[in-house]
Formats: C-alpha cells, sequence, structure tokens
C-alpha cells in the first residue's frame, strides 16, 4: 500500500483518537472549576464532593488525553517530514508556543491540584482548577491557529523552498483561526456539560444523592445552554469563513455540483460522485443555501464542477458528517432549552423519560466533535496546506510502508486497549455514589 | 546570532527535561526492586505524582522548539529515527497511564500488571533515548539521496554504550531522588542502591568519553577551544561530588546528580556545534544550525515568546516542586482525604 494513503490513515485514527479525550477535557476542567468556586463561596460540602467525584472522572479521561497528544507531535515529523520542513518556519512556532504557555500551566496545576488538598489554601486550590482549565483553553487556541493556517494561510511568503512567515500575528488573528478556536473550545463546553448532565441523570433515575446531582445537573444544563447556543451561532459564521476562504470544502460540505447564484438548500440529499450529480435531492428551501453562506439570498455558491477534478475533496463522507454534525448540534440546542425549562420549572426529577434521554446522549456531542474534525481535514483534501502543499506531497521519503504498517499496527494495539480501560474505568467511576468515591484513599 | 541563541536553548530544552524526567524514569526502573510491597510501591510512585507530568512537557516543548527553530533538522530527525521513536512514544503512553490506572481497581494481579508496565517502559525510553543520542553524536547514513541506516544501524556498539550510559545516569538520578522523597525503610534501599550503581555510573562513564573520542568528532570543539573544557570538568566533579556528598547530605547529592545530567548533555551538545545532526557519510550533508533553521524572523519571535514565558514556567514549576519537597510518609498514603496514586 502507498505510503500517503498509511500516513493518512495512521493521522486520522491518532488524531480522532485523541480527540475523544480531548474536548471533555476542555469542557469537564470549566465545569469543575466551577464546581470547586461554588464550594471555595458557599463553604457547602455538597459542592466539595461533587468537585472530587467529577474531578477522579476529569483525571481519567485527562490521562489518555494528555499522551496521546505526544503522538501528534512526533507524527508530523516521522510520518511527514516533507510537510514539516515546507511549513516548519510557520507550523512549529505556535507548537512550541502551546507547550510553553499551555502545557506547563496546565500539567504543573493539575499536580497541585491532584495532590494539592492538604498543601495549599483553598482559594488557591480553587485557582489551580483554573488554571488547568484556562491552560487546556490556552492550548486549544495555539493548535488551531497552526490548522487554520493548515486551512487559510497567510501572513506567509515562499522563500528558500519553503512557506517563511512574514506577519506572525495574521495567522493568529485571521478570521479563520479565531473562529475555529471558538467553535471547538464551545463544542468541548457541549461534550462537558452533556456528560455532566449525563451522569447526574443516572444518579438522579436511582435516587442516589439526589440533592448534589440536581446541582450538578443545573451547572451543567446551564453552562450546556450557553455553549450549544454559542457552538451553533460559531458555527454558522465558521461555515461562512469556509465559504469565503475554502470554496471547494463548502461545495463538497453542501454536496453542490453545478455554479449556482441564489442556491437552494435539500433538507434530504445523496450524492453520486461517480456522475457528478445528487442523485435525490428532496425538500428544497429556496435561496437557503446563499443565505447561509454569503448571508445573501442571490449570493453565488460555486459548485464541484467547476473545479478541475483533481482539486476537490471526497465529497459523500464530508457531506455526511456535516450534516450529521448540523443536526446534532441543533438537537442540542433543544435538548438544554428544554432542561434549562425544567429546572426553572423545578420539574426535572418528574420527567423521568428526559432523564434517560440525558443519559444515553453522552455519545452525541463526541460524536458531533469527530465529525467536525472529518469535516475539517476531509474537506481539505487533496491539499495538506490548501492551496499550496498536496498531501500526495507531504509525506516521509525516508520511511517505508512496512514501517508506518507497523507504528499503524501497534497505535491500533495499544489505543484499543488503552481506550477500553480509560472508558470501563470511567464507567466504574461515574456509577459510584460520590460519598464512597471521596473516602475511597487510593487511586 | 539568532542561531545560537536557538542552538543553546535547543540543547538546554533537552538536558532539562533529561535532568527532570530522568529521575521520573529511574524510579519507574527501581519501584518494583525499592519497594517490597503495595504501600511502598504507592509511596515510590507518589514521590513522582505531582510533578512527573509537568517534566514531560520538557520534552514536548524540546520538541516542539525543534520544530520551530530548526524544521529541516525535525524532519529528519523524526523520520530517520523513526523506529526508536516510535518505542518511545508508546512507552511514554504507558508509562503515563500506568500511574493513573494502577489504583483505579483494587486487584493484586491489576496493581502487579501496571507495576510491570511502569518498570519496563521505563527502562526503554531510558535507554533509547540515549541511543538516539549517541547516534546524533556519531551522525546519521545520509547524504542527497535520504536515509541509509536501519534500526540496526543505531544500534552499533557506541549508540548501545551511550544508551547504557543514559540508563544508569537516569538510574542514578532516580535513587537519589527516593533516598530523600521517600521515607523509612525504602529511603534506607534507595540510598543502597545510589551507592551500589555509583562505581558502576564511574566506570562506564569513563568508557564513554575514551570511545566518544573514536567514535565521533565531538572533540575537536574542545580542541579548537579549550576554554570549553570547563564544562566537561565541571560534569567530572559533579560525578565525584555526587559520591561525596552521598556519605553526608542525598539532597546535595542529587543536585550534583542534576549539575551531572546537565553537563553531560552540554559536552555533547558543544562537540555538535554547528550540527544539530552530522552526517556520517559526507561532512557536506550536515544539518547545522544554519542550513536546517527557521527564518531569522520566526527564530525573534519565537526568543521574545521564550524570553517572556520560560522564565514563568520556571517559576512556578519551582513552586510547584518546593510545595510537595516533603518526603513521603506511609501516614499519607493512608490519610482518605488526600489524593495519592
Amino acid at each position: 500500500m502507498d505510503t500517503v494513503l498509511l500516513a493518512r490513515w495512521q493521522f486520522a485514527l491518532t488524531a480522532l483518537f485523541h480527540f475523544i479525550f480531548v474536548p471533555l477535557t476542555l469542557g469537564l476542567s470549566f465545569l469543575v472549576a466551577i464546581m470547586e468556586t461554588a464550594y471555595v463561596k458557599t463553604d457547602n460540602e455538597t459542592y466539595l464532593r461533587m468537585t472530587k467525584f467529577f474531578g477522579k472522572l476529569f483525571l481519567i479521561n485527562f490521562a489518555l488525553g494528555l499522551v496521546t497528544g505526544i503522538t501528534l507531535e512526533f507524527e508530523f515529523g516521522m510520518n511527514w517530514a516533507r510537510y514539516s520542513k515546507f511549513v516548519g518556519d510557520i507550523f512549529g512556532s505556535p507548537l512550541a508556543i502551546e507547550a510553553t504557555m499551555a502545557f506547563f500551566l496546565e500539567s504543573t496545576f493539575l499536580g497541585v491540584w491532584i495532590f494539592g488538598w492538604k498543601k495549599v489554601s483553598k482559594k488557591v486550590h480553587a485557582l489551580s482548577a483554573w488554571l488547568v482549565a484556562f491552560g487546556t483553553n490556552i492550548s486549544a487556541l495555539w493548535i488551531l491557529v497552526a490548522n487554520a493556517w493548515m486551512q487559510h494561510p497567510v501572513g506567509y511568503v515562499i522563500r528558500n523552498g519553503r512557506a517563511e512567515f512574514v506577519n506572525f500575528w495574521a495567522a493568529v488573528f485571521q478570521p479563520y483561526a479565531i473562529l475555529k478556536f471558538l467553535h471547538t473550545i464551545h463544542a468541548g463546553y457541549v461534550v462537558g456539560s452533556f456528560f455532566v448532565m449525563g451522569i447526574s441523570a443516572y444518579h438522579l433515575l436511582k435516587h442516589q444523592d439526589v440533592d448534589l446531582f440536581k446541582k450538578a445537573f443545573k451547572i451543567g444544563a446551564y453552562f450546556g445552554l450557553y455553549a450549544a447556543i454559542a457552538v451553533f451561532i460559531i458555527g454558522d459564521m465558521h461555515a461562512a469563513e469556509v465559504a469565503k476562504t475554502q470554496p471547494t470544502k463548502l461545495a463538497a460540505m453542501e454536496s453542490i455540483w453545478n455554479t449556482k447564484k441564489g442556491a437552494p438548500m435539500y433538507l434530504f440529499l445523496i450524492p453520486d460522485e461517480k456522475h457528478e450529480r445528487n442523485a435525490v435531492e428532496l425538500f428544497g428551501i429556496p435561496k437557503m443555501l446563499s443565505i447561509l453562506a454569503y448571508h445573501n439570498p442571490n449570493a453565488t455558491v460555486r459548485g464541484l464542477k467547476s473545479f478541475p477534478k483533481n482539486d476537490r475533496p471526497p465529497v459523500t463522507i464530508t457531506f455526511i458528517s456535516f450534516r450529521t454534525m448540523v443536526a446534532l448540534g441543533t438537537l442540542f440546542v433543544l435538548l438544554t432549552l428544554y432542561a434549562f425549562y425544567l429546572i426553572k420549572k423545578d420539574k426535572l426529577l418528574d420527567k423521568r423519560w428526559f432523564l434517560k434521554l440525558m443519559l444515553y446522549a453522552i455519545p452525541l456531542p463526541y460524536l458531533a466533535c469527530e465529525l467536525g474534525w472529518i469535516v475539517a481535514e476531509v474537506g481539505r483534501q487533496p491539499w495538506i496546506v490548501y492551496g499550496l502543499l498536496r498531501t500526495s506531497q507531504a509525506t516521509s521519503t525516508a520511511v517505508t510502508s512496512a514501517q508506518i504498517i507497523m507504528t499503524l499496527v501497534g497505535f491500533v494495539f495499544l489505543y484499543s486497549i488503552l481506550g477500553f480501560i480509560d472508558i470501563y474505568l470511567l464507567f466504574k467511576y461515574a456509577r459510584k455514589v460520590p460519598e464512597v468515591a471521596t473516602k475511597e484513599g487510593g487511586y | 546570532m539568532l542561531n545560537v541563541i536557538w542552538f543553546a536553548l535547543w540543547g538546554l530544552l533537552w538536558a532539562v527535561y533529561f535532568m527532570l524526567d530522568g529521575f521520573d524514569f529511574g524510579v519507574g526502573i527501581l519501584h518494583p526492586f525499592i519497594a517490597k510491597d503495595d504501600l511502598e510501591r504507592r509511596m515510590v510512585i507518589n514521590t513522582i505524582g505531582p510533578v512527573w507530568d509537568g517534566n514531560e512537557v520538557w520534552l514536548i516543548t524540546a520538541g516542539g522548539a525543534t520544530f520551530a527553530a530548526f524544521p529541516t533538522t525535525y524532519a529528519y530527525m523524526f523520520s530517520y529515527l523513526y523506529t526508536p521513536l516510535f518505542f518511545i512514544l508508546a512507552s511514554l503512553i504507558l508509562r503515563g497511564v500506568s500511574f493513573e490506572f494502577r489504583g483505579k481497581i483494587e486487584s493484586e494481579g491489576w496493581k502487579k500488571f501496571w507495576d510491570f508496565i511502569i518498570f519496563l517502559f521505563s527502562l526503554i525510553p531510558a535507554i533509547l533515548f540515549g541511543v538516539a543520542f549517541g547516534n546524533i553524536f556519531e551522525g546519521l547514513p545520509f547524504d542527497a539521496n535520504g536515509y541509509h541506516g536501519t534500526l540496526f544501524t543505531l544500534l552499533n556498539p557506541y549508540g548501545l554504550l551511550t544508551g547504557i550510559f543514559f540508563l544508569l545516569l537516569f538510574l542514578e538520578h532516580g535513587a537519589l531522588w527516593l533516598s530523600f522523597k521517600a521515607s523509612n525503610s525504602v529511603a534506607e534501599r534507595a540510598k543502597s542502591a545510589a551507592k551500589k550503581t555509583w562505581p558502576i555510573l564511574l566506570i562506564v562513564a569513563v568508557l564513554f568519553l575514551i570511545y566518544t573520542k573514536f567514535a565521533t568528532n565531538l572533540y575537536n570543539n574542545y580542541i579548537n577551544y579549550p576554554m570549553w573544557f570547563i564544562v566537561l570538568l565541571i560534569a567530572v566533579i559533579s560525578l565525584l561530588l555526587m559520591r561525596v556528598f552521598m556519605s553526608s547530605s542525598f539532597v546535595k547529592a542529587f543536585f550534583s546528580s542534576c549539575v551531572l545530567i546537565v553537563t553531560v548533555v552540554f559536552t555533547g551538545i558543544i562537540g555538535l556545534y554547528p550540527n544539530l545532526i552530522p552526517s556520517s557519510i559526507n561532512p557536506a550533508y550536515n544539518l547545522t544550525i544554519f542550513n536546517s533553521s527557521s527564518s531569522q524572523y520566526t527564530l525573534k519571535v519565537m526568543l521574545i515568546v521564550a524570553i517572556i514565558f520560560v522564565p514563568i514556567v520556571i517559576a512556578y514549576q519551582l513552586w510547584a516542586h518546593i510545595l510537595f519537597k516533603k518526603a513521603i510518609r506511609k501516614e499519607d498514603l493512608e490519610d482518605k482525604e488526600v489524593e495519592t496514586y
């Protein structure tokens, strides 16, 4: 098999696996910090137990997110040496800054948070939780600045056979980077909120520690409502930015083949890549696509056929991923709105069906995050840096396909086992009643 | 000038990484031998519990800085050293999760399994980092047509000797760390391990210095600029002082070990200058700090970031180390209100 395909599979699998753990870290870190702050402010022991309960789950999740992140940093050099050489002047700096500004903060204060319960004051302890949360979110900023540059390169010149920075800040503050960052962290907040709500729902259904889990559910619901709405609005702006900067990706996301002025949006559509058309188009909303993409009903949306065949991304997978993500995003707004309403009316405990629904909804925001990355990365193809460097020109020349197969098998084997154990432990500790969890010495 | 500064910083990042994660590796390798029961094993693991994660970030930073400052070196170093890097990576992953997983299920077999994982996957990277650096000191077989080596060319005598040298440095470092961070019988066993390891370390260090003369060109810079011998001299003095301090203060011995590791790394780095990775086939293809670096603009931006943030990082990491400076006692591990591994 050819090295490009193998390297792509390896990156896709290791990145998607890494991103099972990252969004929860992004969201739950803030939620735990909020819980602990509530404890410091109210001196109510319930919040302390809540902090420790969700804190433990946070740590089980964090461990795997951390170690699988190192893989990605190494992988650029190992499998994508020509890419690294071409973009290193630009791409390396955000990675180095990420480590210096964020990872140290995150890991050092996580150590203080885990082991410092009796070593620092309550306030400093809560502050550590906030610093961990800021650290994880700052790290997201820098890695997404780097990714945004791959999507929409700015602030560079081509010199000495590679891309070189002429304006660092242009890459940091370009709208693509800011929108991508905000969209991604809020998606993480949704994951965290649904996690807290779902686990609280489980215990509420069993009538365990009702006071604690009602409070936790409320924190999750409020934070989740904010996050779900924010993800939705920012996502809309992000898609408009994609329309402006990556027309091939947008065309694939919407599976639009022919360029159209005032393009409609079909609620149901089946792409037919082979014949460069859609096999089925149903329930069209006139001009809707032009409105969504350009915020103008008469805007022209370029179709895939207006691009050379070898510049087009895979359509079906991009389209389905995008559609499903948007549908899920809409569902999250509705669910959190209803949760908010039930809490306001104090009817949460009466609606057992809703609690059950929220328990089984835990995986959905994860799925939405993964789909989002598939849209972002598959939709960028055949480019590794949009318009500048093709993915097929980016791999390591010194590495053979046998080597990539070996590491690919290694990662799949290792990650499957670790993923299984981690999820098993999350289930185990999520089911425990908090008092038991706090009193237990070993961890 | 910027290239030289970044070369020094590059060396410093690796040196600090080995100084910090070095004792984690040592502790990980020693723990099944130094601890006799579960409580003692937990004591050993908890001496590094609050800090191992922050220590490992120095590796990520060293990797990131290589990428940012010397992208061509990053691209070649990581793709040429493909297989050892994969094993290092897998080891770091397994070691990292094992601290977290080990205590999560109350079962003898489960804990034994993760104890073994901690041991094995502290041992492998400790050796492999040495093998990798030994090979960088020697130079890798590459020219205009790319790389001509395999995993087995890396496992040459000098590479293996450097691997064993690094292993012993980290073992000694970890034993010294445990001799004042653990308590009672565990600390006693650590002290005796430190004393027993030292003569072997001394012998291997001498062998390394001699073999370096024949296997590498590292000494050329020293002969041309003899003032740099001072770094080598500090390394030798700290190796000797380490043993002297073992009869009075193990904390001081540990700090000597820190100085030793940093100066050993710098002994190699100074010898490499101006190369990052020499070509063992033809010096014309050497990856130098000039032909493999980023643009001056990027180096400048990165330097500003480093000047602002690295001191902040050092400040709060020091604070955290001081916060957890007390030795771990068995009572601490039995306290239900305190979280431990």
